[in-house]
């Protein structure tokens, strides 16, 4: 890299600058999009209500997470595999020692952590559940069918962080600044893809989950 | 003269005027998991993948991209944007009324808790002022508008209709009595093929001791409007129902054994005209229940046939009726058991959503009845109990298409068959 005379300054280099700029992306893009959103706003409703909205939104919030059961038999792979990708992968992201000293040292916020060892298996497991549902979306009629570029770049941009953490973890690529640095800019990549592609689901997810929950509270629909 | 150029106009700009939060929010949080296709009777059952609900979309979500998000209007600066065009409307439009009937069951699965039917509802209206819906519908929708009944039922055959039962039964039907406590709608199908129904609401008016009445100008239901997706006709309907109403005087309004008619004046229709009601809308079956839980209606007598009952989806999934059914139903029956996925989760009987009016979808509808079908076959009942006009006739047919015999009832006119009144059955 000619930008950079050595590793370390490429450390230096995604620790400082570079993730301040993936930060600012970050940040002002989720800003943007949630905006662009609430500003639509929702007509005003004029039936008479049966129920109350703001209780079964938020009830659908977390309702939401559980599946009825025909549909998990039709689909299981989905629903399983989605769950355990979404565990470990907020297990590795938040009870990483190093994560939380991160996190500590921006907001200084911060919990106990589990044992690397355990992040280490559930990183691997991580790893292996997205490669399943990759294999899942190429060969699958219906996800092969929906599937976009995005699908396919959300998915890389999802793996990379992962990846690059297992790979600086366990010291497989030397210098171990260049290791790490890797690692940070992959993420920072995830970063700045955030706002503008899917990704935004963890975010608008319990937006989307609120309205329609609020809409069948208003009905006298159990969420 | 409209021209394609000018429709696909319309077409996009009714599609925009349907965005708002909701929409967005759904829109920016589908990973493309596609569980909602495995919620949809026409995916399950065809098992081809065009019919993934999120799919029908498509035109919704591509105006959503290019007019309410930043990159999307980047995108289009820049030519990457994929258009609305009238064939792409074209191409879509078989999936959005052949191969939907409005169910409900995908905003029910889907993870991110997107309301995808209710999007669906929302590109029909894109559908319509591009010039895009079926003939079926059109048809229906224009005898709605001109004749007053997507099925051309005048008057004078509901009132020939009346002479007939209160001639058999003795019992007398009201119409334009102002100041009725209660104004019962009816559907076009409860009048030419149900008729039984109105003589169980008049025999359970005459036990509750309750003044009802019909009117002359507003005794249809049903709202081809909401089916087609044109609020401007869907609105003109309502509009019918609240005069007749106002008219009279009434304090309520019953809607039907119908489903759509109920997401149509219940829900639908004050947004339609902007404004609340002077009366309150009631179900038929909310009121059975209400006046059975009050002591006003008794009933005698139990069935021991083993029977089950069909949610019509808009009446519970979509509606919120759905302990009022059974609490009726096990009181006059013995042997009532629930079909798997009953209640909320429901399969749709495949007629919905303006389908059945649609000729065009008719090989898919029977296609899709084969949900019903299996359903049907796990419980193995002698008796199919349901609520809905429509979906006891589509049910009908397709027991008949897989020579099931198993008759359908609606759960009013079970009811009043139990009535019973100073001890003696009516």
């Amino acid at each position: 890299m000619e930008m950079f005379s050595n590793a370390n300054d490429f450390l230096i280099w995604v620790r400082g600058d570079a993730f301040n700029i993936a930060l600012f992306i970050l940040i002002i893009g989720i800003f943007i999009r949630v905006m662009e959103i609430f500003l639509l706003g929702r007509k005003k409703d004029f039936s008479e209500p049966r129920g109350t909205e703001w209780g079964p939104g938020l009830k659908n919030i977390v309702s939401r997470s559980v599946v009825d059961s025909g549909t998990f038999k039709r689909a299981p792979f989905i629903v399983i595999v989605g769950y355990i990708w979404h565990i470990c992968f907020f297990i590795v992201l938040l009870f990483f020692v190093p994560h939380i000293e991160l996190i500590n040292a921006m907001l200084g916020l911060q919990w106990p952590g589990l044992p690397s060892q355990l992040v280490d298996a559930a990183t691997v497991i991580a790893i292996v559940s997205l490669i399943a549902m990759l294999w899942h979306r190429l060969t699958h009629p219906v996800l092969k069918f929906l599937s976009t570029y995005e699908d396919y770049l959300v998915w890389f941009v999802t793996f990379l962080p992962l990846l690059t953490g297992y790979i600086a973890f366990h010291r497989m690529i030397d210098p171990y600044p260049l290791a790490l640095g890797l690692h940070i800019f992959s993420v920072e990549l995830l970063m700045v893809v955030f706002p503008f592609t899917k990704l935004m689901h963890a975010i608008t997810l319990f937006i989307a989950r609120w309205y329609t929950g609020a809409m069948m509270g208003r009905k006298g629909i159990e969420s | 003269m409209s021209t394609p150029v000018l429709n696909i106009t319309k077409g996009i700009n009714a599609l925009k005027e349907q965005i708002d939060a909701p929409t967005a929010a759904f829109f920016s949080s589908c990973v493309h998991c596609g569980l909602c296709a495995e919620a949809c009777l026409f995916y399950t059952e065809t098992n081809e993948p065009k019919y993934t609900p999120i799919n029908k979309v498509e035109p919704l979500r591509r105006v959503w991209e290019s007019e309410y998000t930043l990159l999307g209007k980047v995108k289009k600066i820049l030519g990457l944007s994929k258009p609305v065009t009238d064939e792409l409307l074209a191409e879509w439009e078989p999936l959005i009324y052949d191969g939907c009937t409005l169910c409900g069951r995908c905003s029910m699965v889907c993870p991110v808790g997107n309301d995808i039917s209710g999007m669906i509802r929302k590109v029909r209206e894109g559908m319509v002022a591009s010039d895009h819906a079926p003939e079926g519908l059109i048809g229906a929708s224009t005898r709605a508008v001109k004749i007053g009944s997507p099925m051309g039922i005048r008057l004078k055959a509901l009132q020939a209709q009346i002479k007939h039962i209160e001639k058999d039964t003795g019992l007398t039907i009201p119409i334009d009595v102002e100041g009725a406590d209660y104004m019962a709608l009816l559907s076009s199908m409860e009048i030419i093929n149900f008729p039984e129904y109105i003589e169980s609401l008049a025999k359970i008016f005459k036990q509750a001791n309750l003044s009802w009445t019909l009117s002359s100008e507003a005794f249809e239901a049903t709202n081809s409007g909401i089916q087609i997706g044109s609020s401007d006709i869907a609105r003109e309907l309502i509009q019918r129902v609240v005069d007749g109403a106002e008219k009279l005087k009434v304090k309520y309004v019953i809607s039907p054994e119908c489903g759509h008619a109920f997401t149509a004046i219940r829900w639908d229709g004050p947004n339609l005209i902007g404004k609340t009601y002077p009366f309150k809308v009631v179900h038929i079956l909310e009121l059975l229940d209400e006046l059975q839980q009050s002591g006003r209606l008794k009933t005698s007598g139990v069935e021991d046939k083993k029977l089950t009952f069909h949610d019509p989806c808009q009446i519970v999934r979509k509606g919120g009726v759905e302990a009022q059914p059974r609490r009726l139903l096990n009181q006059v029956a013995t042997d009532f058991v629930e079909m798997s996925d009953a209640g909320k989760m429901n399969w749709c009987c495949g007629g919905g959503g303006g389908v059945s009016a649609n000729e065009r979808a008719d090989e898919i509808r029977l296609k899709a009845f084969n949900r019903k079908k299996s359903q049907l076959e796990e419980v193995d009942v002698e008796v199919l109990v349901t609520a809905c006009a429509n979906c006891r006739l589509i049910l009908e047919e397709g027991l008949e298409e897989n020579n099931m015999d198993i008759p359908v009832v609606g759960l009013s006119e079970l009811i009043s068959e139990h009535l019973v009144e100073d001890g003696e059955k009516i």
